[in-house]
């Protein structure tokens, strides 16, 4: 069964988000992680780049098949993690820690309401 | 028990359409018999050529690493199977595949093509014979439908003697790829008996290349042949659809002892593609020709007239406008994948070709590919550039394989 973390918000397309103040780290889930297996690239945002919730900002890419990830939220990306373009693997081992891909300096914290809860996600996962 | 053709005809074929017509109207996928195996082996399924098959069970680096050190084993019961009996079946599979049938023994098989008029290949495949006036093809699952129409339409126009039958035996059979270093000791644990038929051994491991012998008795027999699609020493089975399940279960059990995964479609795919093995739909189809492909080996011009030879005699001679060719990158990016177009680097580079097929190698750890570019720029050592999402990364063209076994 997937970890699902309880201090975290959760998007329909497997995006984590953990919020600091006005700063929100952005990774995928262990489930996410899970059904691609195998993470060999990853392709981050550009620092300083605004982007707008459910853009497509980064691509994760597994042996098997390159996946957008959408930001959950909107914002400047003001920090990337250059550990995962190195070692994309981190991906995979430690998808909440190691493993996170961006953080969006948060213009509207309205936007964290209708992101999934983690029982809801739990559902989510649990039914596909 | 697979010499003898089933009553196969026009009217079984015309049902068999009418199901699968029927399976896809209701978006059905095919399950092989192994379907509920791998299900308690928690494997992850996906739909290719109609089928419903495990793509991985642990991860495709686990499950190919498996198979280049080890023993993996694969079902490729979605593989077709046609089977021929009769006196006219070798001059006539001689009319309609690239390759000479004439050179094969009892219990020998060869890589072989079947192509139209224009030289367009309508399926690669495995023949095999598996008796004096028998054979089998080993054809792909995506392609049963159109290579059996295809043959049947060919038998038709057949000038020879069409005194053979030919059944599509795809239903009936199951089939197991058993690959890697470890793949001898296994088999020899699990079939410790001398062939009954095909190719005569003592034990399935002095079996050469290519070589297929019949083991076992009665119902329970199975045909194993000495080939495969990873590029490692292995072993393919072919065998009845209710033995499937327990054969399976005994090599996994037989295996594990010497490291053997269940592996799936995604590790057969980067495996052959670090060997530069063809996949149908990717590398080939019927507006592409096995001379393009680089498969000229395959096509015996010198053994007589069949079909789409006048086509590939001229192409190997002027030679063609574009040519399949493996590539690496020589820098770290995204992986290549299909369709990326590619380019001769520079400020006046322009595209050249297209890419058939790409992974990340998990043997070299690095991206590599398959591609057709134009003959002109497709010499081993030329800079060639993939687009990957807008952006250009540098690669290589390299000789096949891409992926060779250091010993």
């Amino acid at each position: 069964m997937a970890n699902v973390p309880q201090d975290l918000k959760y998007a329909k397309s497997h995006e984590w988000v953990r919020v600091l103040g006005d700063l929100a780290t952005v990774g995928i889930t262990d489930h996410a992680q899970h059904e691609l297996t195998d993470v060999v690239f990853v392709e981050l945002p550009e620092q300083g780049r605004e982007i707008k919730q459910g853009e497509a900002c980064a691509v994760v890419e597994s042996v098997k098949t390159a996946s957008d990830i959408y930001s959950p939220v909107s914002g400047e990306i003001t920090e990337i993690n250059a550990e995962v373009g190195s070692n994309p693997a981190l991906v995979n081992s430690e998808p909440y820690a190691g493993g996170w891909l961006f953080k969006v300096k948060l213009l509207n914290a309205a936007e964290l309401e209708p992101l999934l809860s983690p029982e809801q996600y739990k559902a989510q996962i649990s039914g596909t | 028990m697979f010499r003898q053709p089933v009553g196969d005809n026009e009217a079984t074929a015309n049902l068999r359409y009418l199901r699968n017509s029927v399976e896809q109207l209701f978006d059905f996928m095919k399950r092989t018999p192994l379907f509920s195996a791998h299900q308690e082996l928690g494997a992850k399924l996906i739909e290719f050529g109609g089928w419903e098959m495990p793509v991985y069970y642990s991860s495709i680096v686990d499950e190919h690493q498996a198979v280049r050190l080890r023993a993996g084993l694969f079902d490729i019961s979605h593989m077709g199977e046609v089977v021929l009996h009769g006196q006219g079946a070798l001059e006539f599979l001689n009319a309609v595949l690239t390759n000479d049938l004439r050179k094969l023994a009892v219990g020998q098989g060869q890589y072989t093509l079947m192509c139209n008029p224009v030289g367009g290949v309508v399926d690669d495949l495995y023949a095999y014979r598996i008796g004096i006036e028998d054979y089998l093809l080993v054809i792909n699952a995506s392609r049963i439908e159109v290579d059996f129409a295809w043959l049947l339409a060919r038998k038709r126009l057949f000038g020879g003697a069409v005194t053979f039958e030919m059944e599509n035996a795809s239903d009936r059979y199951a089939a197991l790829a058993l690959q890697g270093p470890q793949s001898a000791a296994i088999i020899d644990r699990c079939y410790p008996q001398a062939s009954v038929d095909g190719t005569q051994v003592s034990r399935p491991s002095e079996l050469r290349k290519n070589q297929l012998g019949c083991f076992g008795a009665g119902r329970k027999q199975v045909l194993i042949g000495r080939t495969g699609y990873t590029g490692e020493d292995g072993f393919e089975l072919i065998l009845e659809s209710e033995d499937a399940e327990s054969a399976w279960k005994r090599l996994v059990e037989v295996g594990a002892q010497d490291g053997l995964k269940p592996a799936g479609l995604g590790a057969r795919d980067t495996l052959r593609t670090e060997v530069c093995y063809p996949l149908y739909g990717h590398e080939l189809n019927e507006e592409t020709t096995p001379i393009e492909a680089g498969l000229g080996f395959f096509v015996a011009l010198d053994k007589g007239d069949f079909v789409g030879r006048d086509v590939l005699i001229r192409q190997k001679a002027e030679g063609t406008r574009r040519k399949l060719v493996a590539f690496k990158m020589t820098e770290r990016s995204a992986p290549p994948r299909p369709h990326y177009p590619m380019w001769s680097p520079g400020p006046d580079g322009a595209v050249i070709g297209e890419v058939t097929s790409g992974t990340q190698s998990p043997s070299l750890s690095l991206g590599i590919g398959l591609g057709y570019v134009n003959a002109a720029q497709s010499a081993v050592d030329t800079p060639v550039q993939i687009e990957i999402r807008g952006k250009r990364a540098n690669g290589v063209i390299v000789t096949k394989p891409i992926y060779r076994k250091a010993n």
